[in-house]
């Protein structure tokens, strides 16, 4: 019976299970990415080390009007659902348990349960309405309909920043009488910071990833480039699809390894 | 009892954690809650001759989910088509949860039990799938298995096969795919679950004489059940209503319930239809979250 010691982390399979997991997670990206600076035309065959399908997505008129586009939809998107987050988490945190505060909860993660689709047929049908009545086209509809599914996005890591804060540093401000807004704006808004710039950075990453909502909403010729994408994926697809999804992945890369760093709990 | 100072403060407390709130609230419900309603509205009114409705009330957007009304003798039958397709949504969307179930387990077991620094790389390893932009990953699965994709592409190089497989545009595909892209979902509540796990119960359970099996089905699974749920419902819930992966992958014939609606507000022209829909897809996903939270608030519990 001397080999009856139980050792957790050696489940038979699971180690090779896990591996396998990982190597087949990471295949597809990869090849994708690494095939995006192929000088030929093939997925399977390497011809040599070109920035061709870059240069040509860059030239193409309609990519760069849908990556400044997506750039602005994101940004202003995220920056008005991190403001509201950061309201609603101030409000929602820090005390005593009130009546309807689930209710708030279960509001601000509505995006989170119902199902993209959904969502989008409702806003197509409404936008359609607004879009008929007055005559108005542009950007706006898609800001707001992407800043209400950032909202649950930014408030998370904010709420949790917040809860991890104790009021004492808040009180002494006031006992020496700083009013609410320098209390807030000197004291709460400096400590929060990095729970504030996490979830604006999630935010943003949501907005420019939508594809389906986007879809739904814009108007003729407003593709973002994930519609974009779409749009090419039932043509035939050319690397140049290869270079712009390598370049958004690169981009999600940075901002979450920045939204790790900046969340991480210094133990 | 508290003093009328106190409660005074209580109750400005509480109107400031609303006002604060109004914002985030305000923006939700005009432009994520608020026009679901609108879409239950319109469940309930005829069709209009060129997409849109017509302002009568009607149950035929209803009635259109099972039935089509025979053009002759006006007469209901089950619409097979319609069947087909919610059929291979929740096929697809069982079999997803079932195989990223599979892979997730080890996976998530696998992370869970490395040293800890090993372990924050491992999970990190697993987060940036989760955050990629899922029509890339999508796009990623279509260039590994299209006719003139990697697999295929390397197949016939080495001499394997002469014709390509044909994936692309199958049910197989979208399988595939989903499961893909699915992955991180179910093996995220899955580590959360298993790190709480007290591994010295594994000790005690194999010191008394139980098999690797046993210890499994009696020590491992009761435990970690929250997380088989909370995964099972992550990965089950948006394949129901994916869009995206079954329309790269599947092509227009292969269509779950996502493009079905879609469909109904494109060339379907059948807005009522669409909208119905709609409103059932959510019905289905608000009663998986309700089961969801059921499990969950009783099986955070266990030690009593």
């Amino acid at each position: 019976m001397a080999d009856r010691s139980f050792e957790v982390s050696r489940l038979p399979g699971f180690a090779a299970t896990a591996i396998l997991v990982f190597v087949l997670l990471y295949l597809p990206i990869i090849t994708l990415a690494v095939y995006s600076f192929n000088a030929g035309k093939s997925i399977a065959l390497w011809e040599g080390f070109s920035f061709h399908w870059y240069a040509n997505a860059w030239a193409n008129e309609a990519v760069k009007s849908a990556t400044v586009r997506s750039l602005i939809i994101a940004f202003a998107a995220s920056a008005i659902a991190t403001t509201c987050a950061v309201m609603a988490a101030l409000g929602t945190t820090r005390r005593k348990a009130f009546r309807g505060q689930t209710a708030i909860y279960m509001f601000i993660n509505q995006p989170l349960m119902v199902p993209e689709i959904v969502t989008a047929v409702a806003l197509l049908i409404l936008t359609g309405v607004i879009k008929a009545w007055t005559g108005y086209q542009g950007l706006w509809y898609l800001i707001i309909a992407h800043a209400a599914f950032c909202v649950p996005f930014a408030y998370l890591p904010i709420r949790a920043r917040l809860e991890g804060m104790d009021l004492s540093l808040e009180i002494a401000a006031s006992d020496l009488y700083a009013s609410p807004w320098q209390t807030f704006r000197h004291v709460t808004l400096p400590l929060l910071a990095p729970g504030i710039a996490a979830g604006a950075m999630l935010a943003f990453v949501i907005s420019l990833d939508d594809v389906v909502i986007t879809e739904f909403v814009k108007s003729a010729g407003q593709d973002t480039l994930p519609t974009y994408m779409l749009g090419q994926m039932r043509r035939a697809i050319t690397p140049e699809v290869n270079a712009i999804s390598t370049a958004l992945l690169g981009l999600t890369v940075i901002l979450l390894t920045a939204f790790f760093l900046l969340t991480r709990k210094k133990s | 009892m508290a003093s009328e100072a106190e409660r005074a403060q209580a109750a400005a407390s509480t109107r400031n954690a609303w006002l604060l709130s109004t914002p985030a609230l305000v923006l939700l419900f005009c432009a994520a809650a608020g026009p679901l309603l609108i879409v239950l509205v319109y469940s309930f009114l005829a069709k209009g001759d060129y997409g849109g409705v017509a302002w009568n009330f009607s149950t035929d957007g209803w009635v259109g989910i099972l039935f089509s009304r025979d053009i002759f003798d006006d007469t209901l039958q089950l619409a097979d088509a319609h069947l087909t397709i919610f059929w291979r949504s929740v096929k697809i969307s069982l079999l997803t949860t079932l195989i990223t179930f599979a892979l997730g387990f080890p996976t998530a077991w696998f992370i869970a039990t490395r040293p800890p620094k090993a372990r924050a790389m491992w999970l990190f390893l697993i987060t940036i799938p989760f955050w990629t932009n899922l029509l890339i990953r999508t796009f990623a699965i279509n260039e590994m298995i299209r006719n003139e994709g990697v697999v295929n592409s390397f197949l016939q190089g080495i001499g394997l096969i002469s014709e390509p497989i044909r994936m692309i545009n199958t049910d197989l595909a979208v399988l595939i795919g989903m499961t893909y892209v699915y992955l991180p979902l179910m093996v995220l509540p899955l580590f959360a679950a298993i790190d709480r796990f007290d591994m010295r119960l594994l000790e005690a359970g194999y010191d008394l004489y139980a098999s690797r099996l046993q210890v499994l089905r009696h020590v491992i699974l009761p435990i970690v059940k929250p997380g088989i749920v909370a995964g099972s419902i992550l990965v089950f819930v948006p394949s129901l209503g994916a869009y995206v992966t079954p329309r790269v992958l599947g092509g227009g014939k292969n269509m779950m319930i996502g493009n079905f609606i879609e469909l109904q507000f494109g060339q379907g022209r059948n807005w009522p239809l669409g909208a119905a829909l709609s409103i059932a897809l959510l019905l289905i996903v608000m009663i998986a979250l309700i089961f969801y939270v059921r499990a969950a608030t009783k099986g955070s519990n266990p030690h009593g």
